[in-house]
């Protein structure tokens, strides 16, 4: 079981390290619970919405952060035309959509994270993982917790000290998966070479305060209603 | 289907969430030889300077369309071999150079369009029928020049010429 931490850093696999320097993995653990989203939190992705318009979008990939996300994706082996880094992918949905649609409040929250600071988090349920999480190099034979596909050798994983729980950028396996019963949840950034250290903890407190009910926005929107 | 496929991870090991399929194994390149590290790392600065500046061509070409943005890939996430980031290299380079002749030779044709807005405006019996849009001049919006004849038929038949503008997206 992973221990509860307010803001934890994963560790790297040397060799990858060694080929990605600035590459990282930041962590938190929240006790949490998913389920359908507050009004408060439906009414902060509808001004979110509002905020997103076809201009910016074309150039997000001139920011700091989308730009560092597609640098890394062609760096190991990813076209980001094909496959939209996570920021990318949230602002191009809110086009077509015409609205960020709420989903869930753990969806809800990651939605907010990408869309507010550039930075995907992404959850797993922390009770499934077996000590510190980290970022490594699959072993042959090797596949995700809970899936029977073989990871090819090589891909990069998110692990911790046992086994792969996601690809990174990927998908995510199984059993750590986060659903309906999941009553802690571990939010990981993989910090990319070129993101800001201040920009990846923005993102960890803003989804981990969201699924707690101690985000300060939440708050004072929800002083601001009961008014 | 073959166990070890040339230089693809596969589909699913890009996609955020995707089938179940099995995936088919790569050769991995990163034990080839300690002297490969630094030509990794310096040709990855390459394709992180290249994807820079075909970010800034893509932000710089809107709102044109029509234009080929993607570059491919081997498939990932992994660390890739020294032949594979040459070969991403050597594509987005490609496309960078490609975008860049075809914004010129655009950039060219539409700045000769905003020369003949110029002259229909001045004359408009020259260019009888001629319409020029928004996106002819490589400018957003739904405006555009017509040059048409003031009264319909009786201004056609007396020479009357006018450019309209319109007032833009309905």
């Amino acid at each position: 079981m992973l221990e509860e931490v307010p803001l934890g850093t994963g560790w790297v696999e040397p060799a990858l390290r060694e080929e990605f320097r600035g590459l990282g993995l930041r962590y938190t653990v929240v006790s949490a619970h998913t389920g359908r989203s507050p009004r408060e939190l439906r009414a902060r992705l509808r001004h979110l919405s509002d905020r997103i318009h076809g201009e910016r979008v074309v150039n997000l990939r001139r920011e700091p952060v989308a730009s560092a996300y597609r640098v890394f994706f062609r760096q190991i082996g990813i076209d980001p035309d094909e496959h939209k880094p996570p920021g990318e992918a949230a602002m191009l949905e809110r086009l077509r959509a015409g609205r960020f649609t709420s989903r869930d409040l753990l969806e809800d929250a990651l939605t907010v994270a990408v869309v507010e600071t550039g930075v995907a988090v992404r959850a797993f349920d922390a009770d499934r993982l077996e000590g510190r999480p980290g970022l490594r190099i699959a072993q042959p034979r090797e596949h995700l917790y809970g899936d029977r596909v073989e990871l090819p050798d090589g891909a990069i994983v998110v692990a911790d000290e046992r086994r792969p729980i996601g690809l990174v950028f990927g998908d995510t396996g199984s059993t750590p998966a986060v659903t309906r019963a999941t009553e802690r949840i571990m939010l990981s950034v993989v910090r990319v070479p070129g993101i800001p250290e201040i920009s990846v903890e923005e993102a960890l407190w803003t989804s981990s305060g969201i699924l707690t009910g101690t985000d300060r926005r939440e708050q004072g929107r929800r002083g601001r209603s009961r008014k | 289907m073959p166990d070890v496929v040339d230089g693809h991870i596969t589909e699913r090991a890009n996609v955020y969430s995707g089938s179940r399929n099995r995936l088919p194994a790569t050769p991995f390149g990163l034990h080839t030889g300690l002297d490969e590290a630094p030509a990794r790392r310096s040709l990855r600065e390459q394709i992180a300077k290249l994807e820079r500046e075909l970010a800034a061509v893509f932000a710089s070409a809107y709102p044109r369309r029509g234009l080929e943005w993607r570059v491919g890939s081997p498939g990932g996430p992994r660390v890739l071999g020294v032949g594979e980031l040459e070969e991403v290299r050597d594509r987005l380079a490609s496309r960078l150079e490609d975008a860049r002749r075809t914004l010129r030779d655009r950039g060219y044709v539409e700045r000769k369009n905003v020369e003949r807005i110029e002259e229909m405006l001045e004359e408009p019996a020259r260019f009888k029928w001629v319409r020029i849009s928004n996106a002819d001049i490589g400018e957003p919006g739904c405006k555009y020049w017509h040059s048409r004849p003031r009264l319909g038929l009786i201004g056609m038949l007396m020479g009357w010429w006018r450019v309209k503008i319109s007032s833009g997206c309905p």
